[in-house]
């Protein structure tokens, strides 16, 4: 009787674990697996004229220059735009705001924000910036869209970080007799740098892997736009990720896609890997 | 003079930053509110039953017909087949990161995780459009593998780096006390992390299956390339459309009554992502404990 039950306990014990293992393997294998899969198609198909020609129709040919660069004034439109209002928007959370209501209101709210599906952002992005602000498609439009849906990541993790800056500072800084604003910029701010590269690093993650969002408002075009023409109304174009769907679905150019793919891999792998770096080394430089 | 100057400056940081601060929930109220607007005419138009409960979806017919629920019933099966999939995958291995592994293995798998989560969309649409449809097709010796089936393996993928991540934060964050009881008491160490550990983190990985579900119902280009995209009523092998790529498919050309049947396609689906997020915030109270 007592060897049956221990058997039985033996038997559930080695289930338990050989499922854990077995979904353990089975992560690693579709990750390594994805992973090489995509490396194995795409690298061959990178070349240099690829990432430094536009796409011609009288040449036949396909270059994603313009694409990289979209992606490139995208997130820098972006960021302008959502690192003061994310930044600001931690800084009252956490220094100004008396009102418990109107902090758990905000709270909630970026959660939801947080929540919603980028396709759901991409239409209310064509209908508020594309349409209402009549911005047209345009890369511009797209970068707004995209303030809305990376707000929360970097109030979150601004306000993570301005949560660890120590009170004494604070109150040192206000005993020698500096406003609060004084107190923010220079005692505050510079403490939680931290969270502030880290949420911009995230930050730069959704926005490189978007695409639902930006089909509709920032467009599907190849062309060019120069640096001055970026943050003008109409000027549309599409980003890496727009691309890859357009040469994959509606094209047919599978190689192309997969170079895309390879190239976009490599850059959320560049992306984590920053974000990492970064949270280990500031974290160092607090602690000395 | 000068005082006077840092009082203004004051005043007007103190400003932006309300400012700021409400700026969030300014836009959540403008985005219901856009949506209410452009989302609500349609739904009257066409009848509100109609629309939820119709079986057909023609809007360029001569006779059009706007009913959802083929793509309602596809994102709920869609989402439920993907959770099915997913979570135990993802729960165990997330036990497996926590309690079992060693340490460099679980390092090693966690950063594993957040690459899975870093990956764009559109790049698992195309593996899953190269590999896994054609497999799907072979394997179950069907004419087309863009179907419901597919993309239930593409998102049980896509959730696995939101389960795993908050559930292993969850089982971390049980007391060792716990433990340590158990394994006092003669239990060996699996029976403690699965009768002891995962119990007692439970809340935590209900968020973690709630965000799944968030993340799985929301998805629109993965699944829109290995979907098939046909406005069928959900079959395992059928070719399906989810409430998502019905508004990404047809917003480039629709007009008129068709569009704005679009608009109200996406309050559905951000009504169903509010309801989502209220389970989030308030349904799973135990974690602020």
């Amino acid at each position: 009787m007592k060897d049956k039950v221990k058997c039985k306990r033996k038997l559930k014990d080695f289930i338990l674990k050989l499922c854990m293992y077995l979904s353990a393997t089975i992560i690693v294998i579709f990750l390594v697996g994805l992973i090489g899969y995509i490396l194995y198609r795409g690298l061959g198909n990178i070349s240099f004229k690829l990432i430094s020609t536009k796409p011609s129709l009288v040449r036949e040919t396909i270059g994603i220059l313009p694409n990289i660069l979209n992606t490139l004034y995208i997130v820098i439109m972006t960021l302008l735009v959502v690192l003061p209002i994310g930044v600001g928007a931690a800084v009252y959370l956490n220094e100004y705001a008396k009102n418990k209501k109107l902090v758990r209101a905000i709270e909630v709210a970026t959660e939801t924000l947080a929540g919603i599906p980028s396709i759901i952002y991409g239409l209310v992005g064509m209908l508020i910036f594309v349409q209402f602000f009549s911005l047209g498609t345009s890369l511009v439009a797209g970068a707004l869209t995209l303030v809305i849906m990376t707000l929360p990541t970097i109030i979150r993790t601004v306000q993570e970080s301005l949560k660890t800056v120590p009170d004494s500072y604070r109150e040192g800084s206000l005993a020698l007799g500096s406003g609060k604003w004084r107190m923010i910029r220079t005692v505050v701010l510079p403490s939680s740098i931290d969270g502030i590269v880290t949420g911009c690093i995230l930050s730069i993650g959704r926005i490189v892997g978007e695409s639902a969002a930006l089909l509709f408002t920032a467009g599907m075009a190849n062309e060019l736009i120069g640096i001055l023409n970026a943050p003008m109304p109409n000027q549309a174009g599409s980003t890496l990720t727009v691309a890859l769907y357009m040469y994959a679905k509606e094209r047919g150019e599978f190689d192309i896609a997969f170079a895309i793919a390879a190239i976009l891999l490599i850059l959320t792998f560049v992306i984590n890997m920053a974000a990492k770096i970064t949270a280990k080394f500031l974290k160092k430089e607090e602690q000395k | 003079m000068r005082k006077s100057r840092l009082k203004v400056i004051e005043k007007l940081m103190n400003t932006f930053f309300v400012v700021c601060g409400i700026a969030a929930l300014a836009f959540v109220i403008i985005i219901t509110a856009f949506l209410l607007v452009s989302g609500i005419p349609a739904i009257k138009e066409i009848g509100f039953v109609k629309f939820i409960c119709g079986e057909a979806w023609k809007p360029t017919a001569a006779e059009p017909m706007y009913g959802i629920l083929p793509f309602i019933s596809t994102s709920v099966f869609g989402t439920l087949g993907a959770i099915i999939i997913g979570v135990p995958i993802g729960v165990l291995s997330a036990i497996y990161i926590a309690k079992a592994a060693p340490k460099k293995c679980g390092t090693a798998l966690k950063s594993a995780v957040e690459l899975l989560a870093g990956i764009p969309s559109v790049v698992y649409g195309l593996v899953g459009m190269i590999v896994i449809v054609p497999f799907v097709r072979e394997i179950f010796n069907i004419p087309d593998g863009a179907n419901l089936f597919s993309a239930i393996i593409v998102l049980s993928i896509m959730i696995l780096p939101s389960v795993i991540s908050v559930s292993e934060t969850a089982i971390k964050a049980v007391p060792k006390e716990y433990e340590e009881g158990s394994l006092a008491l003669g239990a060996t160490k699996t029976e403690t992390t699965f009768k002891i550990v995962v119990p007692a983190a439970k809340s935590g990985i209900m968020t973690s299956v709630v965000l799944g579900i968030g993340r799985a119902i929301g998805e629109a280009m993965a699944v829109m390339m290995v979907s098939g995209n046909a406005s069928n009523m959900p079959k395992l092998f059928g070719s399906v459309r989810f409430l998502t790529t019905a508004v990404a498919s047809e917003m480039s050309y629709s007009s008129g009554l068709h569009r704005d049947a679009l608009f109200s396609i996406a309050l559905v689906l951000f009504i169903f992502i509010l309801i989502i997020n209220l389970i989030l915030n308030f349904g799973i109270k135990e974690k602020k404990r």
